[in-house]
């Protein structure tokens, strides 16, 4: 097979040809003769090593009308996304060694970005009993949730964190009190005070996420929490850290890039769990993540038909379609405005959540694997959710400029993604 | 002043030794055509079982026969424990009666203690909830001790609900005792807090539970654990955390398979290793008769 070469791209600020081996790197330096090489002139262009996502929705099997392998990943791709990790409230739910396998063959088949499932926690997401975690581990599965639901029980999640630990495995922990969130369709706050909606309290998350660090500081367990939302949360991860606790966390483009003022018209496309909070929550994110508090940048792609989010924040379906939208709202925020380096994004979004999980990810330098994107970090555009990969057009970010546009992903060495 | 059997804990290196010693004795008179005879002739013991038991039971009342006492079974179910009676009160009238020594297995930890420092006859223990089950412990240990010619200097691995298990944790007591080298191994929601303060350590693995082992001690699943979801599933059980002879491979030459019983075939121990030459779980129910009766014998006699 030919070997490929980036030509000229931006590699740590200093532009470099990449020589790529099949899935690995070979060599990255300053003008490596072209040969019989594939080429990607990269001039202008980024290299980094391409994003991971440890929490997505690709909602196959059962909801293939909202998404499926193909269109997610396909979607993920487009994004910068070499590898995904997918949440298994599927339908069937992903609780069984046949449906993690299904889904790693169907990913295989479709061969665009690598995927990985995320087991659930509990049968049928029942929250009754623990799922077969070692055979589970075992099938492929790289992590346990029962994301789009809590594990109410603490008992359960006390069991779920102790025996997932034995196989070195970690549980993502989707922190919500539905006691607490008592009908409520957005953020307990000023807009929906103004608007005549229900709120959802910020405690509603935060109670679970303290509880979840205290068990994981009683056992001495690993826990990993799901997309925070509020500075509350970030606070008790903080503080936790600090003594010692074995926590991670992750938040999602769309806490630290709007607030629940995009929800005072009523568009549901703006409607997720946990809820868009105030300003202030979006800049205590921010916070976190250049205090190292937050760990990963998910997106928590979550694709929904339209008629879904349809009739009224009231019925609406909770999610937003982020997969094609991350980096730009991430660099835009974050980097552009000078909270973090384009160092730390690329970490953030990277190799911490592939830490995190355990897979190898790409890297810049010789050796490493040849999952890259090459992105234009100065190319200003609008999102136009018609545009998008994804078969869910569910986003509040329609029609918002960023910077920063995905130009090529390469998946172990092989172009996955170009933009035409 | 009377003697009881209560727990491993506080039971010398030396009288462990003398009971094997005995039971040692006693096995060649179980095995003969000649199984009674009258050193406990003329006394009187009564079980009291609260739990269900056939081993530790039948065996208790086997070994009362051959050494010449009368034995009086209590039937639980049909006592008037069924109308209330407290376990004191019970265990009065059955001293009331004249006999000299109670045997009681019950689901509280610690009701044999009490009974203990309540009667003027000796008190031994059948098990108690997830404490002790002392007599269990001495007849592992002299399975160990005649298949090895020794205990101290080996490597004895447990391996299943260590937590929940009163065997495990009579047997840690004494096999530590007698200078063996005690390890543990299970699905974490059924390892106990500190077990290494017990003195035993955890392994790490599967294989490593195996490896340097010359004792494998799988531990009755019990299905009210099951219940409680401190694993998943039978199935995941036997692949993860089952005993079976490739994984005893791994193990020290001559090692053997040991399990309290009764087994969950294909879950702690696969069906293969059942029938395998490995396995000593009957030979240990053999030897359970053997060591009550020194036990007995130590109690009722000194």
């Amino acid at each position: 097979m030919k070997k490929l070469l980036i030509r000229s791209a931006l590699v740590g600020g200093k532009k470099r040809d990449v020589l790529i081996d099949g899935d690995r790197i070979e060599k990255i330096a300053a003008d490596i003769d072209a040969g019989d090489c594939k080429v990607i002139d990269a001039d202008g262009l980024t290299a980094l090593p391409a994003f991971v996502d440890m929490h997505v929705h690709l909602r196959e099997p059962g909801y293939e009308y909202k998404e499926d392998i193909e269109s997610g990943s396909r979607a993920a791709v487009a994004g910068g996304f070499s590898a995904v990790c997918c949440m298994p409230n599927t339908n069937p739910v992903t609780d069984n060694k046949y449906i993690v396998r299904y889904i790693k063959d169907r990913a295989k088949e479709v061969d665009l970005a690598k995927v990985y499932p995320i087991a659930a926690v509990s049968v049928g997401q029942k929250g009754e009993t623990i799922t077969e975690m070692g055979k589970l581990k075992e099938a492929g599965a790289v992590a346990f949730s029962d994301d789009g639901r809590p594990v109410e029980s603490a008992q359960l999640m006390r069991i779920a964190l102790e025996y997932a630990g034995g196989f070195n495995m970690p549980v993502i922990s989707h922190c919500e009190d539905l006691s607490l969130v008592n009908d409520g369709v957005m953020n307990e706050g000023f807009t929906a005070t103004l608007a005549g909606y229900k709120g959802i309290t910020r405690a509603s998350e935060e109670v679970m996420v303290a509880r979840d660090i205290v068990l994981a500081e009683t056992l001495g367990a690993r826990v990993h929490i799901a997309h925070i939302s509020t500075k509350g949360s970030a606070q008790l991860i903080r503080e936790a850290k600090a003594r010692g606790v074995k926590v991670t966390c992750e938040t999602c483009p769309h806490y630290f890039a709007a607030t629940d003022a995009l929800l005072e018209g009523g568009d549901a496309n703006a409607k997720v769990n946990p809820p868009l909070r105030e300003e202030s929550d979006r800049l205590a994110m921010i916070e976190a993540i250049k205090d190292g508090t937050v760990d990963a940048i998910v997106t928590d792609h979550a694709p929904h038909a339209k008629h879904e989010k349809e009739g009224g924040l009231i019925g609406a379906a909770n999610g937003i379609s982020g997969i094609e939208t991350s980096f730009a709202l991430s660099y835009t925020t974050l980097v552009r405005s000078g909270a973090i380096t384009l160092e730390k994004l690329s970490e953030l979004m990277t190799a911490n959540p592939a830490g995190i999980v355990g897979i190898e990810c790409g890297a810049l330098k010789e050796g490493a694997l040849a999952d890259i994107t090459l992105v234009d970090l100065d190319a200003k555009y609008t999102i136009d959710k018609n545009k998008f990969f994804s078969k869910g057009k569910n986003t509040p970010f329609h029609g918002k400029e960023v910077y920063g546009k995905v130009r090529y992903t390469l998946v172990d060495g092989k172009i996955k993604y170009k933009e035409v | 002043m009377k003697r009881d059997f209560l727990c491993m804990d506080g039971v010398s290196a030396e009288t462990l030794t003398r009971l094997m010693d005995d039971a040692t004795v006693m096995k060649k008179q179980v095995l003969s055509d000649n199984k009674t005879c009258d050193i406990l002739k003329g006394r009187s013991v009564a079980t009291l079982f609260y739990e269900n038991s056939t081993r530790t039971r039948c065996s208790f009342e086997d070994a009362c026969k051959y050494l010449g006492a009368t034995v009086t079974v209590v039937d639980v179910a049909t006592s008037s424990v069924q109308k209330g009676e407290s376990i004191l009160d019970t265990g009065r009238t059955i001293e009331a009666m004249g006999t000299d020594a109670i045997i009681i297995r019950h689901s509280s930890s610690g009701a044999p203690k009490y009974l203990a420092d309540n009667v003027k006859c000796s008190v031994i223990n059948a098990g108690d909830g997830l404490h002790a089950h002392p007599t269990q412990a001495l007849l592992d240990l002299f399975t160990i001790r005649e298949k090895f010619g020794r205990v101290e200097g080996l490597t004895v691995t447990i391996i299943g609900d260590v937590k929940h298990s009163r065997v495990a944790r009579s047997n840690i007591v004494s096999l530590t005792t007698m200078g063996a080298k005690v390890r543990v191994y299970g699905p974490p929601t059924m390892i106990p807090q500190a077990a290494e303060r017990l003195g035993c350590e955890v392994c790490s693995s599967i294989e490593d539970a195996f490896i340097g082992s010359d004792v494998i001690m799988g531990l009755r699943i019990q299905l009210e654990r099951q219940k409680k979801g401190l694993f998943p599933s039978y199935g995941e059980y036997a692949r993860f955390f089952g005993i079976n002879p490739e994984r005893m491979k791994l193990a020290n030459k001559g090692a053997i398979a040991m399990h309290p019983g009764p087994v969950n075939r294909g879950v702690e121990f696969s069906y293969a290793l059942c029938e395998d030459e490995c396995c000593y779980k009957d030979i240990q129910v053999t030897n359970g008769v053997a060591t009550r009766m020194a036990l007995l014998k130590w109690v009722l006699e000194g």
